[in-house]
């Protein structure tokens, strides 16, 4: 097996989960760069010969991708190139991709539960959800071009636990949270290890398909503030600029716009089918998975007393 | 007397402390009980009470478990028509059942309101949300008229608009819930559009922008409903569960079964006007 972004702390886990598989025979790790650099890439998939390849590669913080553009390159031309060496690796059998329910995009006219066919009232025009939307499907035409490849895509929830850390969660845990004046969105989150083991699960059985991966319930955006012991600050905002500019300042750098969109109408996925196909079982709902990041980078209620906890 | 106040403010304290925590459950919805049951409906509770003075019969049609799809006219210009049908099932039902609304898109377009709509336990009135609330065994509200309905002049009062692609029979029949005609009274006379500002509501991006008598000659109090009397009649259930599963799919069958909804509707509304002494007593 090998894992692609295996730098990063899903990468981690995953190969370690992999490890204390007894089906796993072996399990080699690459870094989510690599995979923008052509050569790299498709000698490690010919050398290491494979029968199943984990894509973990796709990268939503511009910061850590070094700039926008190097971002898209990365995780479109990257994910280009993972599938170009995989179509020329006649030994691969399975291959997982983790994607993310930004794919969705959010608007105020869609269903409240995304299912994986649903289809989004608004398509992300830019940003993570565009390049994840291009990297899914370039992804559908290898698995066009090669049938005998069970090819599985894992949406995800925002991720939450010890050792995550992203803009999103950078800007619940804000001293004081500035929320888009006249809406509450609704947020879900899967905890790390939920996500881990629904990767395990994709990659050592075959389950072609497409899966919502979160944990179960939704909370609203004022509720979350309330838990985490964090006052609201609405502000208002007619367009996304202005709400994204201030986070920004605030210190959150990658603030970016489809983030405002998603505090502002917010995404909820519907996980049935990863459970019925994939005998997935979350250990944690959304409460819980928050809960669990909370107490793992020890917040503290801003105002004493104010909350009991999480 | 002083224990029912001492009652009171410990339920009032212990609300704020919830509130304050977080300390309460919300569905995927966005369905916050806590809040709808504490605070919203007791705002909508006097207008019920006192000033529609709404009468209710027929409640027993809704069962006291279970999925059901209420089907209702729709009217007043301004839809509160929805929310006093949610009241009488909280309040009157003997399981105080929750009524889920299936509102127009333009309601989560709205600032405020559709962040309040989702609070209340509406959402979008589409297929997949409703058969999900179906499936999960909630009561669901449907007003197939839609933007026809509410916005209709004062001269249409009580005669039905088209009842949508009738997408609301194919839900029930997906999911094999009984759906429960529902008739309300009183609600088209509450703002009389005598004309429609069709410029201005392009503008606004609205369906209508409304004249009334009152509204916007008088300016706030123009916003003031009329106080008529209210009557809301819930229908004998028609059972959905006898059919196949392809049922759903045979346009024919959704047609009829759109067609006589309806017309269960338009009859209870005009036997139920001949009965009605006049529009405010």
């Amino acid at each position: 097996m090998l894992v692609i972004g295996a730098d990063s702390r899903l990468g981690r886990s995953v190969v370690e989960a992999l490890r204390a598989q007894s089906r796993v025979r072996s399990v080699a790790g690459a870094d989510g760069a690599d995979a923008s650099g052509s050569p790299a890439i498709a000698r490690l998939i010919a050398e290491a010969d494979p029968d199943t390849v984990i894509h973990l590669g796709l990268e939503p913080r511009p910061s850590l991708a070094g700039g926008r553009a190097a971002m898209k390159e990365r995780n479109v031309i990257g994910t280009m190139q993972v599938l170009a060496a995989c179509s020329k690796a006649p030994g691969v059998k399975r291959l997982v991709v983790k994607s993310s329910g930004a794919v969705y995009g959010c608007a105020p006219r869609d269903p409240a539960l995304f299912a994986e066919d649903t289809p989004p009232h608004q398509p992300p025009t830019s940003g993570y959800g565009k390049d994840v939307a291009e990297a899914e499907g370039y992804v559908r035409g290898f698995a066009r071009r090669r049938p005998d490849v069970a090819v599985s895509v894992l949406r995800f929830a925002p991720f939450t636990g010890p050792g995550v850390a992203s803009p999103l969660l950078d800007y619940l845990t804000m001293p004081v949270v500035p929320t888009v004046l006249g809406y509450d969105p609704r947020l879900q989150f899967v905890h790390i290890d939920d996500a881990v083991r629904a990767l395990v699960l994709a990659a050592i059985g075959a389950h072609p398909g497409t899966y919502n991966v979160a944990g179960d319930g939704a909370m609203l955006l004022s509720q979350i503030a309330r838990r985490l012991g964090r006052p609201t600050f609405p502000v208002v905002s007619f367009g996304s600029g202005l709400f994204g500019a201030l986070i920004r300042r605030a210190g959150i750098a990658d603030f970016t716009p489809d983030q405002v969109a998603l505090v502002r109408y917010g995404r909820v996925l519907d996980t049935t089918r990863l459970k019925e196909r994939l005998g997935w079982v979350p250990t944690h709902t959304t409460a819980d998975a928050l809960r669990a990041h909370a107490e793992a980078i020890g917040l503290k209620p801003v105002v004493p007393g104010w909350t009991k906890g999480y | 007397m002083l224990e029912d106040w001492e009652d009171r403010a410990a339920r009032g304290l212990a609300f704020l402390r919830r509130r304050l925590n977080g300390e309460y459950e919300v569905d995927e919805f966005g369905f916050d009980p806590d809040l709808n049951d504490s605070v919203l409906m007791n705002v909508l509770r006097p207008l019920y009470e006192k000033y529609f003075r709404v009468q209710v019969s027929g409640i027993e049609n809704v069962p006291a478990v279970g999925g059901a799809l209420i089907v209702a006219n729709h009217s007043g210009t301004v839809p509160v028509d929805a929310l006093m049908t949610q009241v009488a099932l909280l309040d009157h039902h003997p399981a105080r059942r929750h009524l889920r609304m299936l509102a127009a898109d333009l309601v989560f377009t709205l600032p405020f309101i559709g962040e309040l709509s989702r609070k209340m336990g509406h959402t979008l009135a589409c297929n997949p949300d409703a058969e999900r609330l179906l499936r999960g065994g909630e009561v669901v509200a449907v007003f197939p008229e839609g933007f026809k309905g509410v916005g209709k002049p004062f001269s249409q009062r009580y005669r039905l608009q088209r009842f949508g692609r009738g997408g609301f029979v194919s839900a029930a029949l997906r999911t094999g819930v009984p759906i429960i005609p529902v008739s309300i009274v009183g609600a088209e006379e509450i703002y009389p559009k005598i004309a429609d500002l069709k410029p201005l509501a392009r503008l606004l991006g609205l369906p209508y922008f409304p004249l009334t008598p009152t509204f916007p000659l008088l300016g706030p109090l123009g916003l003031l409903p009329l106080p008529t009397k209210w009557h809301i009649a819930f229908g004998e259930p028609i059972p959905t569960s006898g059919y196949d599963a392809s049922a759903a799919d045979d346009p024919m069958l959704v047609f009829d079964l759109t067609d006589q909804v309806r017309e269960t509707i338009q009859d209870t509304l005009y036997r139920l006007l001949l009965q009605r002494r006049s529009v405010f007593f």
